[in-house]
């Protein structure tokens, strides 16, 4: 009865002191902002100096970063690696995540095969960090490609988890009617199982995309700086910008820029993914 | 003779993975281990020491303080993290306006690299904040620099967090909320005795979550501290990568590593167990 109207009435405190909070998140962005616009001039030792809007909306700074940091090769690197590790981890862990649950309940050996990978999850980088320094430079994997396949076995655990979990939803009696008509394993999983798996398959997407798009601890020691991805040349490039914090601030603003566009127009697959994965 | 051809493509397929798997997870964790019994510096030869490196662990003040500060941070950094995430949950779950746009903007700081929004902080502690409080930088203060960390974690990890925190929120039935309060349940009682415990499988992933990715803190470390000032600052994995890689401590820090593993492994299990356990009380 009372409903209809009780649906529109907004709390509008809890609304305003969500507003005001935003503060927070917004700030440091602003900051960003405004200083990648400003000529080292306009920063005056004052806070309104720093924090005040550009006089001129110059872009300056940004042709300057990216030619300092080299930034097209950064971030082709970074485009590159971050596409191959989620294409191969869609195709293999999905892969691999039906054959381990198709015959984790009849079989030993991928039971534990299952156990095995998923329990990589508790595996830090930091442990293996020296080892496979040594190992990917024996192996003359020290370059993007041995960082790809790094980060399809780092996300191994926790891709297998998940696309496991949801094959339990997928019902063993549509493969059965393929097979009966003669459709392989290989066959029926590309025609019937990897179609089925699309929503795991953006889930997956989304959350290998945030980890290795941001990551600069593999980058940095398996190719010790010599390739950059976007977030290591950053770091590469600090003693480069010295105290010149407008061009730094410009190269920062543009290392942040692709995620920011990409979750401008992805923002809800982007949050369901990351909810998709944390809750199951 | 069907079976057995299908049997033999699960095997093609998951026997190369298995493979690979060993090659760049197992291999380098038993390599690991092997490492932190010689005195290694990385490159070059290297004698067995035994378990020297391990009783070196532990009169190691540089390596007893990082656990400290990793320790520090971890704890505060939980805290603090559940504590407001919560908090923003609830809010941005209310009848609010504007919500999903409110809901994507607080979401931001998860996008974000690290490291970038680490400098960009730095930037912040070293020339705005002194300014506003009349003082020197956190980052400067042997005393303050750990908070300043624990700030800049949270900023990030409270977006993840909320998320996770909402999406258990819409997962507790209104009419629930209307037989209690018809039992006179409101405010703080209701989120107590009806939301919480419902909400406590979202807790257990929130509190392992938050526990292990301070646990592991690197980026941060590398662009707002560099572990100083006076090494207050500081974390495990820092010094494994530092000292490990450029210090000429490769053997010694692998024990580190070894040690450190033990310790994740410990803490992540504890706490599902604890966590479990009330989950099932409640």
């Amino acid at each position: 009865m009372a409903t209809s109207k009780v649906k529109e009435k907004f709390n509008w405190p809890v609304t305003i002191l969500l507003l005001i909070g935003l503060v927070s998140v917004l700030f440091p962005l602003y900051m960003t902002v405004v200083i990648a616009f400003k000529s080292p001039t306009e920063m005056t030792t004052s806070i309104e100096g720093i924090l005040s809007l550009p006089q001129t909306w110059s872009l300056d700074n940004f042709a300057k970063a990216i030619e300092v940091t080299d930034f097209w090769h950064s971030l082709l690197n970074s485009v590159l690696i971050t596409a191959a590790t989620i294409g191969i981890s869609i195709v293999v862990h999905s892969l691999v995540a039906y054959a381990i649950g198709r015959n984790m309940a009849s079989r030993k050996t991928f039971r534990f095969s299952y156990f095995y990978i998923v329990s990589g999850m508790f595996v830090p980088f930091a442990i293996l960090m020296l080892p496979l320094v040594k190992e990917t430079a024996q192996l003359h994997i020290d370059n993007p490609v041995g960082v790809v396949l790094l980060y399809v076995v780092f996300y191994m655990p926790m891709n297998v988890l998940l696309y496991t979990g949801y094959l339990k939803n997928i019902p063993v009696a549509l493969e059965e009617a393929a097979r009966v008509d003669g459709s392989t394993t290989w066959s029926t999983f590309w025609r019937i199982i990897f179609p089925l798996m699309g929503p795991m398959h953006a889930t997956v997407a989304v959350l290998t995309a945030l980890g290795t798009w941001n990551d600069v601890m593999t980058p940095l020691v398996i190719m010790s700086g010599n390739i950059n991805t976007l977030p290591l040349a950053q770091l590469t490039f600090q003693t480069q910008f010295g105290t010149n914090y407008n061009l730094a601030f410009a190269s920062y603003l543009l290392a942040m820029l692709p995620m920011l566009v990409f979750y401008l127009f992805a923002q809800k697959k982007i949050i369901n993914g990351v909810i998709n994965g944390a809750v199951k | 003779m069907h079976f057995g051809k299908n049997m033999r493509t699960y095997y093609l397929i998951l026997i190369p993975v298995l493979v690979l798997f060993f090659a760049f997870n197992t291999f380098p964790l038993i390599n690991g281990l092997i490492y932190s019994f010689t005195n290694s510096k990385g490159y070059g030869g290297f004698d067995w020491v035994g378990l020297r490196n391990y009783a070196d662990l532990f009169s190691d003040s540089r390596v007893g303080n990082s656990y400290l500060f990793t320790f520090k941070l971890a704890l505060l950094g939980t805290v603090v993290i559940n504590v407001l995430s919560l908090v923003l949950a609830l809010a941005l779950n209310s009848k609010i306006k504007f919500k999903s746009s409110l809901r994507g903007l607080y979401f931001i700081p998860n996008i974000l690299g690290a490291l970038v929004v680490g400098y960009v902080f730095n930037y912040f502690f070293t020339y705005i904040l002194p300014y506003l409080t009349h003082s020197t930088s956190m980052l400067a203060d042997k005393g303050w620099a750990w908070v300043a960390v624990v700030v800049v974690c949270a900023w990030q990890a409270i977006a993840m967090n909320t998320i996770i925190y909402i999406s258990g929120l819409q997962t507790v039935p209104e009419d629930i909320y209307e037989a209690g309060a018809l039992d006179g349940a409101s405010g703080w009682n209701k989120f107590r005795y009806l939301t919480f415990p419902l909400i406590m499988p979202f807790f257990t992933i929130n509190m392992v979550l938050s526990m292990k990715n301070l646990l592991m803190v690197f980026d941060q470390i590398m662009s707002l501290t560099q572990g100083g000032p006076a090494q207050s600052t500081e974390s495990i994995s820092y010094l494994i990568y530092n000292n490990g890689l450029a210090g000429g401590q490769f053997g010694f820090q692998s024990a580190n590593a070894v040690i450190f593993f033990i310790v994740i492994v410990t803490i992540s299990v504890l706490q599902m167990r604890f966590l479990n356990s009330r989950e099932e009380q409640l």
